[in-house]
C-alpha cells in the first residue's frame, strides 16, 4: 500500500519532467497546460480502471473480468465519435469529452436496464456484451459515414486511447464522475467478500446481491465511462491490476480495493511515460497512443493468467 | 424453531415443492432424505428465504450451507470462516476459531481453501456457518466429500449442537448417517413429504423412497460383482 503510493508519487513527478524526447522541468506554461493535465488524467483514469477491475472481478467471481466487458467504454467512444462526426468538436473542443460522458451515461442506463431488476453475475455479463455489440455496430456505422478521411483518421486515433494534448478542462470534466464512481466502488468490499462463496451464500449472509451488482456496474460506469470519455479506450489495466495485487495482498476481494486504484494509476503513468520515450529508442515517427501499449503489454499477461488458472 | 406452511414453489415451469408444510422445533436435528430431484435443496433454499415469495430470514439467526459451494478465490480457511461474521458486521476471532476447532480444521487455518482436499474445503464451508453462531442451521449435504470418520465427526457435532438448543435441518444422501444421528427423518418425494418419522422407524420409508428393497441388502443382488481394488 505504502509502496504503491510512493510509486504513484514518483511516476507522477517523472511524468511532469519527461516530455516528448526531453527530460527537464518545463517552463510554467507547458507544465500547467500540457504535463500536469496529462499526469492528473493518468492518475484519475488509471485509478478508475484499476479499482473497477478489482471490483468487477470480485462481483462476477471471474479473474478475467475487465471493465471494458460492460460496454461502457464502447458507448463513451461512440458518444465522442458522434460529437466528432457532427462537427461539434471542431467548433467547441469540450464537445468531445462531453459527448463521451453522455455516451457513457446512456450506456450505463442501457446496461442496468438489460441486466434487469435482480441481476446475477452471468446476466450482468450478458447485458455488457449486448451494450458492447450495440456500441460497436453504431461506431462502425459512424466511421462508415465519416465526413472525410481526415476525420476518420482522427477518430481512429482518438479511439485507441491516449492522454496527449488534454487540458485541465478534461480533468475538470472527468474528475467528478470518476471520484464519485470510486466512492461507490470502495464501499462494496464486504459484499464482494461474501460473493466469493457464490450468490446464494452471499444472500444468506444478508448481503443484498442484486444491489451489490447494480452498484458495481454503476460505479464502474462512472469511473470507467468518464475515463473513456476523456482518454478513449485504454484496455487491460483493469484486468491486470487485481492479478498484480493478489500475490501480495492475498485473494480476498475487499483486501484489493484500497491498493487497486493506486496500482492502476501507477501503471497508466508508467505506460504514458513509456510511449513518450518510445520514439527515442524505436523507429517511430510519433508517440503511439498509450492504449496501444497497454494492450500490447496486457495481452501476454492474460495468457500467463490463463495458464496459471488451468488445472 | 423454523416453519413453513403450505408452500408451493415453481422453478422454470416445474413444480418443485407442492403445498408443503413443515415445522422443526428447538433442539431438533432433522434429516431430509429422498431421491435426486425430490426437492430437498429447494426446500432448504425456501427455508433460508432465498426463493421469491419465501419470508426473508435474519442472517444472524439462520445459517445456510448451499450444496457444492466453493470459493472463487484462493482465500484462506480462516478467511472463509470469517465470512460467517458478515451478518454481525464484526470480525470477532473467538467464534471463528471455535468454529474451525469444531469442524476439525483448525490446523488448516492459513491454508488456501482451493489447495486443500474436497472434504477439508467442505468443512471450511461448514465452519463458516458455525462462525455465525446461528440458532437455525440449514445444511445441504454437509458430509459430501467427507471420509467416513470425518462424516461421523461432523454428524455428532451437529447432534451435540442440536442438543445444546439449536434447530438443525440437514439434507443427507447417506441414509446410515441420517438414521443414526437425526432425531427425525423427513422423506421427500416429488416435492411432497412422503414420510416424517422418528429416525429409528424411518428405514422402511426411506428405503422405499429410493426404490430400494426393505433395508439395505447385506449382499448386493442383481448388480454386477463389485470390482476388487
Amino acid at each position: 500500500m505504502k509502496a504503491a503510493l510512493v510509486a504513484v508519487l514518483a511516476l507522477f513527478a517523472a511524468s511532469l519532467l519527461i516530455g516528448d524526447g526531453t527530460f527537464a522541468l518545463p517552463d510554467g506554461l507547458i507544465l500547467w497546460q500540457i504535463r500536469l493535465p496529462r499526469a492528473l488524467l493518468a492518475v484519475l483514469v488509471g485509478g478508475g480502471l484499476g479499482l473497477s477491475g478489482a471490483v468487477l472481478q470480485g462481483a462476477l467471481r471471474n479473474p478475467l473480468a475487465d471493465p471494458g466487458l460492460l460496454g461502457i467504454t464502447g458507448t463513451a467512444g461512440l458518444g465522442a465519435v458522434i460529437a466528432f462526426y457532427w462537427g461539434l468538436a471542431q467548433h467547441f473542443a469540450p464537445a468531445l469529452p462531453a459527448g463521451g460522458l453522455l455516451g457513457a451515461g446512456v450506456g450505463a442506463v442501457l446496461l442496468l436496464a438489460f441486466a434487469g431488476r435482480a441481476p446475477s453475475g452471468p446476466s450482468l455479463i450478458l447485458a455488457g456484451v449486448a451494450v458492447s455489440a450495440i456500441a460497436a455496430a453504431l461506431l462502425a456505422l459512424a466511421l462508415t459515414l465519416a465526413p472525410n478521411p481526415f476525420a476518420l483518421a482522427e477518430i481512429t486515433f482518438w479511439l485507441m486511447g491516449g492522454l496527449a494534448d488534454r487540458s485541465l478542462l478534461h480533468v475538470a470534466l472527468a474528475a467528478p464522475p470518476i471520484l464519485m464512481g470510486a466512492a461507490i466502488l470502495l464501499r462494496l468490499g464486504p459484499g464482494l467478500d461474501a460473493l466469493s462463496l457464490g450468490e446464494d451464500t452471499a444472500a444468506s449472509l444478508g448481503v443484498p446481491v442484486a444491489r451489490t451488482l447494480h452498484l458495481a456496474a454503476a460505479g464502474t460506469a462512472l469511473a470507467v465511462g468518464a475515463g473513456a470519455a476523456v482518454a478513449g479506450a485504454i484496455g487491460f489495466i483493469g484486468l491486470v491490476v487485481p492479478h498484480l495485487l493478489r500475490p501480495w495482498l492475498g485473494e480476498r476481494p475487499a483486501a484489493l480495493l484500497p491498493a487497486a486504484p493506486l496500482v492502476g494509476a501507477a501503471l497508466l503513468l508508467a505506460a504514458d511515460i513509456l510511449v513518450r520515450i518510445a520514439p527515442l529508442v524505436l523507429p517511430l515517427s510519433a508517440a503511439p497512443p498509450v492504449g496501444v501499449l497497454t494492450a500490447l503489454l496486457g495481452a501476454p499477461f492474460v495468457i500467463i493468467v490463463a495458464r496459471r488458472a488451468a488445472p | 424453531m423454523i416453519a413453513l406452511e403450505h408452500i408451493t414453489i415453481e422453478l422454470g415451469g416445474r413444480t418443485v415443492l407442492r403445498d408443503l408444510s413443515l415445522g422443526i422445533g428447538k433442539g431438533e436435528l432433522v434429516a431430509i432424505c429422498g431421491p435426486n430431484g425430490a426437492g430437498k435443496s429447494t426446500l432448504l433454499r425456501a427455508l433460508a428465504g432465498l426463493l421469491p415469495g419465501t419470508p426473508a430470514r435474519d442472517p444472524r439467526r439462520v445459517g445456510y450451507l448451499p450444496q457444492g459451494a466453493r470459493s472463487a478465490w484462493g482465500i484462506t480457511v480462516e478467511q472463509v470462516a470469517m465470512l460467517g461474521r458478515i451478518p454481525h458486521r464484526d470480525s470477532a476471532a473467538a467464534p471463528v476459531h471455535k468454529a474451525l476447532e469444531q469442524c476439525g480444521i483448525a490446523h488448516l487455518r492459513t491454508a488456501r481453501v482451493d489447495r486443500i482436499s474436497g472434504g477439508e474445503a467442505r468443512r471450511a464451508m461448514l465452519a463458516r456457518v458455525f462462525a455465525t453462531e446461528p440458532d437455525v442451521f440449514l445444511l445441504d449435504e454437509p458430509t459430501a466429500d467427507l471420509d467416513p470418520a470425518a462424516a461421523h465427526a461432523i454428524m455428532s457435532l451437529l447432534r451435540r449442537t442440536a442438543e445444546a438448543g439449536a434447530t438443525i435441518l440437514v439434507v443427507l444422501h447417506a441414509l446410515d448417517l441420517a438414521l443414526r444421528y437425526a432425531h427425525r427423518v423427513l422423506v421427500l418425494r416429488d416435492g411432497r413429504i412422503a414420510a416424517d418419522l422418528p429416525a429409528h422407524d424411518a428405514l422402511p420409508a426411506a428405503a422405499a423412497a429410493f426404490g430400494l428393497p426393505f433395508g439395505i441388502d447385506p449382499e448386493p443382488r442383481l448388480l454386477p460383482p463389485a470390482s476388487t481394488e
